[in-house]
């Protein structure tokens, strides 16, 4: 019923604002087509004035209210200079864009038709053009210069010392996997994956995965003021690595292995006492489109001192040893952490 | 109507002998079926094109509706939903299925049915043989078959609306193998293969219209109407043509090879999948190639959408400043630029892909250069207002807005185009606001001057101005409220094509902005509504059309009668003596000059 009512309601109201609309047709008839016409060139004038003016309060109104949201501290060593790109891009083209709009206002104010007014015939003026073609070109040649050299920085291999994890995605969730005591990510094969007890398919024959820890809560514990270069991939259809505090993103695509590597550079408990939230997480966010719990594929970040990664790193237990457990004779103390680390997830 | 018997009734007499043959046609009194359903009549095909248009603009902008009320109010419900979606929304909430279908269904339908179809498949086929003095389009017949082409492609996925597991649901890119794969998302069974029918039926229609639009321009311009004198929306309208004659059957090819994926078993896009709990045979495609070839078309697709309004925007100004285009080589130019470019930077889309980043250097190059024609163009419509005799008709205020939106949707493009920025920025919301404002309301604001503009063309009647001016202003206004503060919750990095932000510690914080920019997107629809009620009851009721040439426009369309009928000129095609923009003074107090007045003696034409 409210539905019903609500529907009528707004049908009443487009019934009236179009009779007032029809009524005002009339009305210009009866007082003189010209002379309405003038006086309505006029009055849209000042509307154009009024809406640039709330238009600049608002801009100024929306970044009092959102400035303090609108970018996280930078949390990587290359963020650093990522922000200082943006706020370089955001001042040009924010010159650009209040020159232009009050140029495009202005004129449109103070050349409205008048009584008196004749237009200047002025067809065109190849100067102008050269000027209004070169300096844009200067200024993107400038933006392009800064923007790869950063964009070759950012690319670059990553440093040898690096530590390698592992994140795979899947519909809908991260599993993040560590290389172990011999640094090495084993190989693993799309075919062997099974849910119950291989959720990578590591191929068991290569012994080097036989120390490899996997996460499957998405908890990606990193080290701080050490790089970190990430081995992507996907089980199924392609999502995105995306680490906004660390100004990074990078496609998942199942069959292709991509990569990218950055320096943390703030614990997350000091993350915590900078942003004033005690319950701050750094996120993973998938960032592309990967069906119905696209919005739910949230992994998190865990940015820690050398110390404390050791002594969680000392607290995992092998995947191999986990899910083998039971047949393995030498592992008791192994499953003792098992069941630890099991409650802990 | 009297007139249009008449018209067609008279023996017409060819000025130009390239006519003869495309004319000579319905000589006799024309069935309601084929005067308005199945005609071959340019005008009437436009109208179709506009008004189907408007149809599923409506459709997509509801669907809009439903998703924000998802984003803004994630904890409410809404019975109304209920009632239109049924089962996708039970008890008024918005399944997570269903908020991907509508997104996806959203931006396929303004995209493609609203702003490639609707939008130069009404303007293309209404402007080029008026404004360039010809009886109709090279073939009057392809052109009906590109109409019902997308008549056809429409019902397909209107259709796909309503089948069990819904529409497609991967996004407007239907990127593989989420799309490819049944076990990936319900909206990937039959509602993606009706979606691939209808996008593939979509593209023929595309190319039978452009194929037709660039041969009429080429060939049939009347007798003086050299390629330089042509007004800039036949110019427009032009490399729109060509634009998505190279670039469509591109989006073909992808479109086949993802229905051999998804139903013959190749495996072009797949590889190495583990879904549904079993690995799949797939070995050795590449989920990268679909990208390239989607984003091949894509990316001109941008600038199919982009290129009307702006020539549409040029024709306006000048019109209602009352003075000539300023730079009209450098606004060709720079058409010719932009076109060119378009085709060399689809992988500015890419560059989180894991691309070579050499290659994304090549890229972010091509992409910025892309600023320069852009910038020229936006100083020459400045310049064009400078020191002009503006009338601030309902046309006028929409090209104004469509130049202010340009400049505001264009800078965003310098951050995303790159790579380095792009970095973080990709897929946030940052990306939606720069292109819902650049290629959504620009490129409506540059339909709208021209429906309001040509309005009177198509249907002898002029549209209510109050209405008009209504709607202009709540729409300009709603669509800042709406985008602008897009850009903040986007260098958060707040991701796109999410169904609930609510779990996110980095993102809910943007909650309270979220139901704001829902109330101004429920705004907007509703200013849009007064634009469609104000169109089809102008259709009946507007105020009758007395002068044939209200605007004071110097272009051929207005040497018409009001309400031409099939052929356009009842008797000679008018012959053009001078370019598109004298609007000078024409020594009677005039302050125009129309191109069919042949030059004064010592008057230099253009």
């Amino acid at each position: 019923m409210s539905g019903f009512l609500t529907i009528v309601l707004i049908t009443l109201v487009f019934i009236i604002i179009y009779q007032i609309a029809k009524a005002s047709e009339y009305a210009s008839v009866l007082r003189g087509k010209e002379k309405v016409e003038r006086q309505t060139n006029r009055t849209i004038a000042w509307l154009l004035v009024a809406f640039f003016f709330l238009g600049l309060w608002g801009i100024w109104e929306c970044h009092q209210a959102l400035k303090d949201k609108m970018l996280p501290v930078s949390a990587s060593e290359h963020g650093v200079q990522y922000d200082m790109m943006l706020t370089v891009t955001l001042a040009v083209t924010g010159i650009v864009f209040f020159a232009t709009q009050t140029v495009l206002f202005w004129f449109a104010f103070r050349y409205q038709s008048t009584e008196k007014r004749t237009s200047f015939y002025y067809p065109h003026n190849n100067k102008l053009e050269l000027i209004w073609t070169t300096i844009p070109a200067i200024v993107m040649a400038g933006l392009v210069v800064i923007g790869l050299r950063n964009w070759f920085a950012m690319t670059a291999a990553a440093p040898a010392d690096a530590q390698v994890v592992e994140v795979v995605g899947k519909q809908f969730n991260w599993i993040i996997r560590y290389p172990g005591g011999d640094n090495i990510l084993g190989k693993r094969d799309f075919r062997k994956i099974n849910d119950a007890n291989n959720v990578l398919g590591l191929d068991w024959e290569d012994k080097a995965n036989m120390d490899d820890i996997i996460a499957e809560n998405g908890e990606l514990h990193l080290i701080v003021n050490k790089p970190v270069k990430l081995i992507i991939g996907s089980r199924d259809v392609i999502h995105d690595v995306g680490l906004p505090h660390f100004r990074m993103k990078m496609d998942a695509v199942p069959g292709i292995i991509t990569t990218m590597w950055f320096t943390p550079t703030i614990t997350s408990a000091e993350m915590k006492q900078k942003t004033g939230n005690p319950d701050f997480v750094y996120e993973i966010s998938c960032d592309q489109m990967c069906g119905k719990g696209h919005y739910s594929m949230r992994g998190t970040v865990i940015v820690e001192t050398e110390a404390e990664h050791k002594a969680w790193m000392a607290k995992q237990v092998a995947y191999y040893a986990t899910m083998n457990a039971p047949a393995e004779p030498a592992a008791p103390q192994a499953e003792a952490d098992t069941t630890h680390s099991i409650t802990m997830n | 109507m009297a007139n249009q018997v008449i018209i067609e009734g008279t023996h017409v007499a060819h000025a130009h002998e390239s006519h003869t043959e495309h004319h000579g046609h319905e000589h006799h009194e024309q069935h309601f079926i084929t005067k308005y359903i199945f005609s071959q009549d340019h005008k009437v095909i436009a109208k179709q094109f506009l008004i189907t248009g408007i149809i599923w603009a409506i459709i997509g902008a509801l669907f809009s509706v439903f998703f924000r009320l998802q984003l803004g109010f994630p904890n409410e419900t809404f019975p109304i939903m209920e009632k239109f979606l049924g089962e996708w929304a039970k008890g008024g909430k918005l399944s997570p299925e269903f908020y991907y279908a509508l997104v996806t269904m959203h931006g396929t339908i303004l995209v493609f049915f609203v702003l490639t179809a609707g939008l130069s498949g009404t303007f293309a086929n209404l402007l080029i043989p008026l404004q360039i003095g010809a009886r109709d389009m090279a073939s009057p017949f392809m052109n009906m078959l590109s109409y019902w082409f997308f008549f056809a492609a429409s019902v397909f996925m209107f259709v796909s609306l309503f089948v069990q597991t819904g529409p497609a649901s991967g996004g407007w890119t239907t990127y593989p193998p989420l799309s490819a794969l049944k076990e990936a998302s319900l909206g990937s069974g039959l509602g993606m293969d009706l979606w691939l029918v209808s996008m593939a039926l979509f593209v023929v229609s595309s190319l039978l219209g452009g194929l037709n639009y660039i041969s009429t321009i080429l060939n049939m311009r009347t007798k003086g109407m050299s390629m330089t004198r042509m007004p800039l929306t036949v110019w427009a309208l032009f490399f729109t043509a060509v634009l998505g004659v190279l670039s469509f059957p591109v989006l073909l090819s992808g479109f086949v090879l993802l229905i051999f994926d998804r139903n013959f078993g190749t495996s072009f896009y797949l590889s190495e999948i583990f879904i549904g709990g079993k690995a799949l045979p797939h070995v050795g495609g590449s989920a990268i190639l679909y990208q390239h070839l989607f984003w091949f078309l894509g990316h001109p697709e941008v600038y199919i959408i982009m290129l009307p309004g702006m020539g549409m925007a040029s024709e306006v100004l000048a019109n209602h400043s009352r003075k000539p285009i300023f730079g009209y080589f450098a606004m060709i130019i720079s058409l010719i630029g932009i076109t060119v470019l378009a085709f060399l930077v689809w992988a500015h889309h890419m560059f989180v892909t894991g691309m070579s980043p050499f290659l994304g250097s090549i890229f972010v190059l091509l992409t910025l250069l892309i600023a320069v024609p852009s910038a020229v163009k936006v100083f020459n419509w400045l310049t064009t207002i400078w020191r002009g005799n503006i009338r601030f008709t309902v046309p006028m205020v929409f090209a104004l807005g469509f130049v202010s939106l340009f400049i505001s949707g264009g800078l965003t493009g310098i951050f995303l185009g790159n790579s380095a920025l792009d970095i973080h920025l990709h897929d946030t919301y940052f990306v939606i606001a720069h292109f819902h404002i650049v290629m959504g309301v620009s490129a409506f604001f540059g339909m709208f001057a021209g429906i309001y503009h040509w309005f009177p063309k198509m249907f002898g009647r002029f549209m209510n101005n109050t209405l008009g001016y209504i709607h202009f202003f709540l729409t300009f206004a709603g669509a800042y409220l709406i985008f602008w503060p897009m850009h903040y919750e986007g260098i958060a990095g707040m991701p796109r094509r999410y169904y609930d932000y609510t779990a996110w510690e980095s993102f809910k914080q943007f909650q309270g902005l979220n139901e704001f920019i829902s109330y101004a997107a429920i705004l907007v629809f509703f200013a849009q509504l007064v634009f469609v009620i104000n169109f089809f009851v102008s259709i009946f009721r507007g105020r009758k059309l007395t002068n044939p040439n209200p605007w004071g426009a110097t272009t051929l369309e207005w040497t018409t009668p009001i309400n031409p009928g099939h052929g356009n000129w009842p008797g000679e095609i008018p012959e053009v003596h001078r370019w598109a923009y004298d609007y000078k003074d024409d020594g009677n107090g005039g302050d125009f000059i129309p191109q069919t007045v042949p030059a004064r003696p010592g008057e230099e034409v253009h």
